[in-house]
């Protein structure tokens, strides 16, 4: 019985979820080894049976291709009972691959790992299901803030290096590039009012606009909003836009999925306004409100305006 | 070029959603159903490719009889044909045996595109695509924004974390897992709905899964973890109440 954790790291440099991975692997009691494609030599220093680096000139550059191929070469002598990754966009474009190549079926986006049981969230966190894996070899990706990075227990370890058969790759990855130079730099805000798909229509969004004039705070907005073009894509707070830590987020008509939660979670303090009471975002909020945006945001507005 | 797109039924977005008596799924009763959102962008995109390239769109769809109603919604907004692999008991199959069941309805059709989207509102596995792709021995790439097509391969642009992007090239054929927002979803038209009732839709049985690898056991609703104070009263209540905890407690007024 032993795990192995696949940690994540571009370029020399280490993903912030690799750790909250390991903190899981290791919460567990059962012995961890951790792997990365790339340098390991970050791992020496935690309590784990053994680091290994898996290194390969193909490996270079991230392909699903090349790192499924490697990584099953590893699990191979290897052996875990149990393989965890980070659920980062790369281990969502690879893990599941490598967990069918081992006819079994990835267990994604886990927010506990308690014995046997593994626990994640249904319909974008409106529930939680428990799972159970019957197979002789489990894979699982933990969710981001899932575990804390802090937990990661230190001691000493051995680095090995793996070398893997060359792979063969189909696919040709072109170098990362960002769309634009962003205009607006919503992680220095104070204050942040954020719109999600409950505002309905772009003729609503200036209800928001307004609050966020009275409180003297900048607009943001999940990813729903972006996607129809009513808000710039450089305002979107979550996996794929901004990370934010504002004062105070106030979420308007957002349900509070993971991909935003991630986004936000680090603000302060945290105000939900939102129709549906069984929505995340109140498991996230100190301040709630259920009720109609389109009754509460213009009262709201108002009642600042007065207060000011 | 023959594209197939993978397309699920699931519950509409603002459904009140309860454990069922047996915790193992919801109460289904009084939900309504719509496509899942990132599949039915995964359409939109097959049919504009159809359009610039030529070819033939096929919906595939694994669910039960009501799935047929997403199924007709998709021939109507331009799919030519569709499949519809009858499992009347989804939660019999893991991510990797749903897989499994489209990898063999998609058999012979030797499709140059399979196209889904990135993950499904219910379950929300996020792999499907890509273990289609393992199962059927072709390359892919996850989380598309664009695909422009080029000979005998296609160059798509996909999404990084943190508004990063890159562009990947693959050889065709090819499995893609779309982002919502790719393009503008269009909406049926009524001639688009007359001509679907006469677009064919082969229904095939499930054939029975494997054992599966992961067992869903429970389904319950989340316990909040945080303390959250819940400003009661009318909606002017509730907005004064608000702004006099964010001048004497947050103190941002």
């Amino acid at each position: 019985m032993s795990v192995l954790a696949i940690l994540e790291q571009t370029a020399g440099r280490w993903h912030r979820m690799s750790w909250e991975t390991l903190a899981a692997a290791q919460s567990l009691g059962l012995p961890v080894k951790a792997a990365v494609i790339g340098d390991a030599a970050g791992l020496a220093s935690k309590k784990l049976d053994a680091a290994i680096a898996v290194q390969h000139e193909a490996l270079e550059t991230y392909s699903a291709d090349g790192y499924t191929a490697a990584l099953a070469e590893l699990i191979t002598r290897e052996q875990p009972c149990l393989v965890l990754f980070p659920h980062t966009y790369q281990g969502r474009d690879f893990a599941p691959k490598l967990a069918a190549r081992f006819k079994s079926s990835l267990i994604s986006d886990v927010v506990k790992l308690q014995g046997e049981v593994f626990t994640r969230q249904l319909f974008q966190g409106k529930l939680n299901a428990d799972y159970r894996a019957a197979g002789s070899i489990t894979f699982a990706s933990i969710q981001a803030g899932a575990y804390n990075a802090e937990a990661v227990q230190d001691g000493a370890c051995t680095v090995e290096t793996f070398t893997p058969a060359t792979p063969a790759i189909r696919t040709k990855a072109e170098a990362p590039f960002r769309e634009s130079a962003r205009a607006v730099d919503l992680s220095s805000a104070n204050l942040i009012v954020s719109v999600g798909r409950g505002i309905q229509e772009k003729e609503n969004i200036k209800l928001v606009e307004e609050l966020a004039q009275a409180l003297g705070a900048e607009l943001a907005a999940s990813r729903p909003i972006c996607d129809n073009g009513w808000l710039p894509m450089e305002r979107q707070v979550g996996s794929s836009g901004q990370t934010v830590a504002p004062k105070v987020y106030f979420a308007i008509g957002i349900s509070g999925a993971i991909q935003h939660l991630v986004g936000m979670k680090g603000a302060k303090t945290i105000v939900a306004i939102n129709k549906d009471a069984n929505a995340p975002i109140f498991e996230v909020a100190d301040y709630g409100i259920v009720g109609d945006l389109f009754e509460v945001v213009p009262a709201l507005t108002g009642a600042i305006k007065k207060l000011r | 070029m023959k594209i197939v797109v993978a397309i699920k039924q699931v519950p509409s977005r603002d459904s009140a959603l309860q454990p069922d008596s047996s915790a193992r799924w919801v109460k289904e009763n009084d939900l309504t159903y719509e496509i899942n959102e990132p599949d039915a962008y995964a359409l939109e995109e097959a049919l504009q490719l159809k359009e610039k390239h030529g070819g033939e769109v096929i919906a595939l769809c694994a669910g039960p009889e009501r799935a047929s109603s997403t199924i007709r919604e998709a021939l109507a907004k331009g799919a030519d044909r569709a499949i519809h692999i009858l499992t009347p008991d989804p939660s019999q199959y893991d991510s990797l045996g749903i897989a499994t069941l489209l990898a063999n309805s998609i058999g012979d059709e030797n499709p140059d595109l399979v196209l889904t989207g990135l993950q499904s509102d219910d379950y929300g596995y996020g792999q499907t695509g890509v273990v289609l792709a393992e199962l059927m021995d072709r390359a892919h790439a996850s989380i598309v924004m664009q695909v422009e097509v080029m000979s005998g391969s296609i160059r798509v642009k996909r999404e990084l974390e943190d508004g990063w992007f890159q562009h990947v090239v693959l050889p065709l054929p090819a499995v893609l897992t779309i982002q919502s927002g790719i393009a503008k979803l269009r909406y049926a038209t009524l001639m688009g709905i007359k001509k679907a009732r006469t677009k064919e839709v082969k229904q095939v049985e499930a054939t029975p899964g494997g054992a599966p690898t992961v067992i869903l056991e429970r389904v319950y609703a989340p316990e909040r973890s945080k303390q959250i104070t819940l400003l009661e009263g009318t909606p002017q209540e509730q907005a004064e109440k608000l702004a006099a905890k964010l001048k004497n407690e947050v103190r941002v007024l």
